[in-house]
């Protein structure tokens, strides 16, 4: 038993990996899958908390008129934080947490490609976070937007002693963060193209595999894009280069393509991964299988490559001229058509199905519903007329929080609903889950319903405040209430947490009569996965194993049983996972300190630079996971790291 | 038993055949397609904006065409090197990666002198939107082959202590790869920026 873990060689070597299996230090030198899963969770999960405390501040300072809570500046710096936080430390890392624990669950895998550089990417995703926030001691939060449009970003509003600047916290922040995308996306391609189980075809995988594959693709080709346009706007301000300076032939105008040639994207990275999970819950709550299933992957697809081609919609109002406003109105258009694709996919598996409102479920629906409502106010924007009308108006603020909010929070909480009892072996309570979904659905609508119509009215996006004559007071005091309602949620979300941790760990391998491989495995699984790695024949596969269909084409269980626990026989001799390692940890350190460097001391820079260096050759040169096995299995390690 | 180990590293099974590393690298260089991409799109737009001195105006070209032969060179020593230690010849491999580590700082010894002498002509990286462009462009991709001569060099290290045989000749590969990549961003460059607005 004691064989199925992480091995360490002797203590001969500088470079012995360390071996901790518990405590802290086996977090930190962690490098399984499933454990970096967790962390991501738990710490998108923090950053979640803080930019919804910076959103009641916000919807505190609107709720009356001539609101007093917040003066300008702080306003500014509040809605940057929130914005920045909710895009770049909430969703995206949160859907990095259900990456890293099931894609290789999905895909039957003992782990990611590369665990080591799994674990280096969480580790830099922490310590950007950690850096943007610690602006907040060092002379305030960064204060130009999350889109940080030059001058905006270039000019030193908030100035800083020693010449920085806030929005430096921004430009070196978003890098450091944009660092630990990309090697997450390169690690999770090459997971997916080349670990899955025997008989995994391409269209046989999970539609969730799918999804993950199409955003990772994603941010391998977005992540680049704002790379260069973040250090455009550093060379700008750490060397007086001239690229969005006016007087020196710059163009602001650049900033605005290169941000939402990477933005446009960015939208469906925060969405596919939610739209993945919920293509998995409908399923098996609906017992039937996706409905076109072929379909939902090559929209998918689609909207992958097409993401790509609408990026100056966000950008009508700057006076791009009518022949590409038109273009680019036409293409938005189109992009629509792929998304409608997919909703009609969830509506055609409801059909004629043998629903189950499990609170998985509830948040499912929860976000077929309210994306829909951000996809058609989206589609009012691709008119360039209503565009002119609507940008930069609180009608937008409640299109993108249909999208992202209603769209990807809806389908993150539905994952951590569904996927729970898998990660930790306990179910959340259903009656606190059924209370959390109604009140956050109702705060929800609460809150940003109203924006539509203040948005209509005029009210503006980023007034940080606004007189009693402007006739906004009470849709502005229903959205505040409705925002408190959503943090009432919150809260009953984590009281249903803590009871149930403090349950026993009862939940079966497959509660929810599942239909992927991650059901087949025990909840938690054990370290190495699978302990035989499965062989699979259809989408779906367990459920095969475990129903047939009859006649009239209804799913009826098969005779012999498929056996929830099939593989368990197993006790992991012989398998051999890769150890825990120091330096992910030790090169992602050297990023920060790199950082504030630059804002600072030159000095500070060369010791991150040297630490990440340090880093990187130990990690090299650390002794190979595999200390002489005794027993060499064919199906073994398949892990190179 | 050294030799499972090896088995496990460098020959595990995946779904499609090609090593897990190889698959990452290309990959990565398909992202930096778009980083040099973005950069040199950067560049084209502003190359004559501003005031001042513009790159186009100050161009060596025999000068810089001489440095690009230089670096196309080379990926040829790199593919040396590799033959080198496919074919278990240490001292080979050695050879070559030096070859192509100093064919690579004969490169940027050019660059630097050509930044200086442009700084001197009066032309900075402060001068106006099109020179900035230039630097960071020609910048970033000085700063790729350097860190290419890092792994070159670490590469020689390792063979020097006993650590790079025959086995792990994909190490060499990938650090090719890369290289590989570099020089044909560079032939790019040099096409796109250099000779065709003149
Ligand atoms: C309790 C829930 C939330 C409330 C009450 C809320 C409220 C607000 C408010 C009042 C603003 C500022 C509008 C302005 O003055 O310009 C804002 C901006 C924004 N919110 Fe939220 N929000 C919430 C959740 C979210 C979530 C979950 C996301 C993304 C996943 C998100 C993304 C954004 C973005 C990107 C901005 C734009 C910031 C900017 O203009 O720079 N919000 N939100
Ligand atoms: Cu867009």
């Amino acid at each position: 038993m004691a064989i199925a873990q992480r091995e360490n060689l002797p203590a001969t070597s500088l470079f012995r990996r360390p071996s901790a299996t518990t405590g802290v230090w086996s977090w930190i030198t962690t490098v399984d899958h499933k454990r970096i899963g967790i962390l991501y969770g738990v710490t998108s999960f923090v950053f979640f908390i803080l930019g919804g405390i910076e959103a009641l501040l916000l919807r505190l300072q609107l709720a009356a008129p001539d609101g007093k809570v917040l003066d300008a500046d702080l306003y500014n710096q509040l809605f940057t934080m929130h914005g920045t936080t909710m895009i770049f430390l909430v969703v995206m890392p949160m859907s990095a947490a259900f990456f890293n624990f099931f894609i290789p669950l999905m895909i039957g895998a003992r782990d990611v490609a590369f665990p080591r550089l799994n674990a280096f990417s969480y580790w830099v995703f922490l310590l950007g976070g950690i850096f943007l926030y610690s602006s907040f001691f060092l002379g305030g939060f960064p204060d130009g937007g999350w889109f940080g449009y030059a001058p905006l970003s270039t000019e030193s509003y908030g100035a800083l002693p020693n010449a920085a600047s806030r929005m430096d916290f921004w430009a070196l922040g978003l890098q450091i963060l944009g660092i630990a995308s990309l090697v997450a996306s390169v690690n999770f391609v090459t997971t997916i193209i080349n670990m899955r189980a025997p008989g995994m075809s391409f269209m046989r995988m999970p539609v969730f595999v799918w999804m993950t594959l199409v955003v990772n693709f994603l941010l391998l080709f977005a992540m680049p894009v704002i790379a260069v346009a973040l250090f455009q706007v550093m060379f700008d301000r750490f060397f007086g280069t001239g690229f969005f300076d006016v007087a020196m032939g710059g163009d602001p105008v650049l900033w605005q393509h290169m941000f939402w040639l990477f933005g446009h994207p960015e939208v469906y990275i925060l969405i596919l991964p939610a739209m993945g999970i919920v293509s998995e819950i409908l399923p098996t709550f609906s017992r039937k299988p996706l409905f076109g299933y072929p379909f939902v992957v090559f929209s998918g697809i689609a909207i992958g490559f097409m993401g790509w081609g609408v990026w100056a919609h966000h950008m009508f109002a700057v006076g791009l001229g009518p022949v590409a406003n038109s273009a680019f109105a036409l293409s938005t258009m189109f992009i629509a058509v792929p998304t409608g694709v997919k909703i009609f996919n969830w509506l055609g598996t409801l059909w004629g199905g043998r629903i189950r409102f499990k609170t998985p479920m509830l948040f499912s629906l929860g976000f077929v519903a309210m994306f829909v409502i951000g996809g058609l106010s989206g589609v009012t924007h691709a008119l360039v007329p209503h565009d002119a009308q609507q940008t930069d108006t609180y009608y937008i603020v409640a299109h993108f929080h249909y999208v992202l909010f209603g769209g990807a929070i809806f389908g993150l909480f539905a994952g951590m609903y569904y996927w729970w009892p898998k990660v930790f072996g306990r179910l959340l309570g259903e009656r606190l889950g059924k209370l959390h979904f109604w009140l956050m659905l109702i705060g929800f609508n609460l809150t940003f319903g109203p924006m539509h119509i203040l948005g209509l009215q005029g009210m503006a996006r980023r007034y940080y405040r606004y007189r009693a004559e402007d006739g906004f007071t009470a849709w502005n005091f229903i959205a505040t209430v409705g925002s408190f309602i959503i943090a009432l949620s919150i809260l009953v979300f984590l009281v249903n947490v803590a009871l149930a941790h403090r349950k026993p760990k009862t939940a079966s391998a497959d509660p929810w009569d599942g239909r992927t491989l991650e059901w087949t495995i025990p909840s938690p699984p054990p370290e190495y996965n699978f302990a035989e790695i499965p062989t699979v024949h259809a989408v779906d596969d367990f459920w095969h194993r475990k129903y047939a269909e009859d006649k009239s084409g209804r799913a009826q269980p098969v005779p012999a049983g498929g056996s929830e626990e099939a593989e368990s026989g197993h006790d992991g001799h012989g398998i051999h996972m890769p150890s825990p390692s120091y330096f992910p940890l030790v090169a992602a350190l050297g990023l920060p300190l790199i950082g504030y460097g630059l804002i600072y001391q030159w000095a500070i820079a060369a010791v991150g630079a040297m630490m990440t260096l340090v880093g990187l050759y130990g990690w090299a040169l650390e002794p190979s996971t595999e200390p002489e096995p005794a027993q060499h299995e064919s199906t073994s390690s398949r892990v190179a790291d | 038993m050294a030799t499972t180990e090896q088995h496990v590293e460098e020959h595990h099974h995946t779904s499609t055949g090609l090593d897990n590393k190889k698959m990452a690298m290309w990959a990565f260089l398909g992202s930096e397609c778009l980083l040099f991409g973005a950069l040199i799109s950067a560049y084209l737009l502003y190359r004559k904006r501003g005031p001042g001195k513009h790159p186009a105006d100050l161009y060596d070209i025999p000068f810089t065409s001489v440095s690009s032969f230089v670096l196309l060179m080379s990926s040829l020593t790199m593919v040396l090197a590799l033959s080198g230690i496919q074919r278990g010849d240490g001292r080979r491999l050695r050879v070559w990666l030096v070859a192509t580590a100093v064919l690579g700082m004969t490169f940027i010894a050019g660059q630097v002198y050509e930044f200086t002498t442009f700084v001197k002509e009066g032309m900075s990286l402060t001068s106006n939107a099109g020179a900035s462009a230039f630097f960071v462009l020609t910048g970033f991709h000085g700063t790729h082959v350097s860190i290419g001569i890092i792994m070159l060099l670490s590469l020689v290290g390792l063979s020097l202590a006993g650590k790079l045989p025959a086995e792990r000749s994909l190490a060499v590969e990938l650090a090719g790869l890369y290289w590989h990549f570099v020089d044909i961003v560079w032939i790019v460059i040099f096409t796109v920026v250099y000779l065709v607005p003149s």
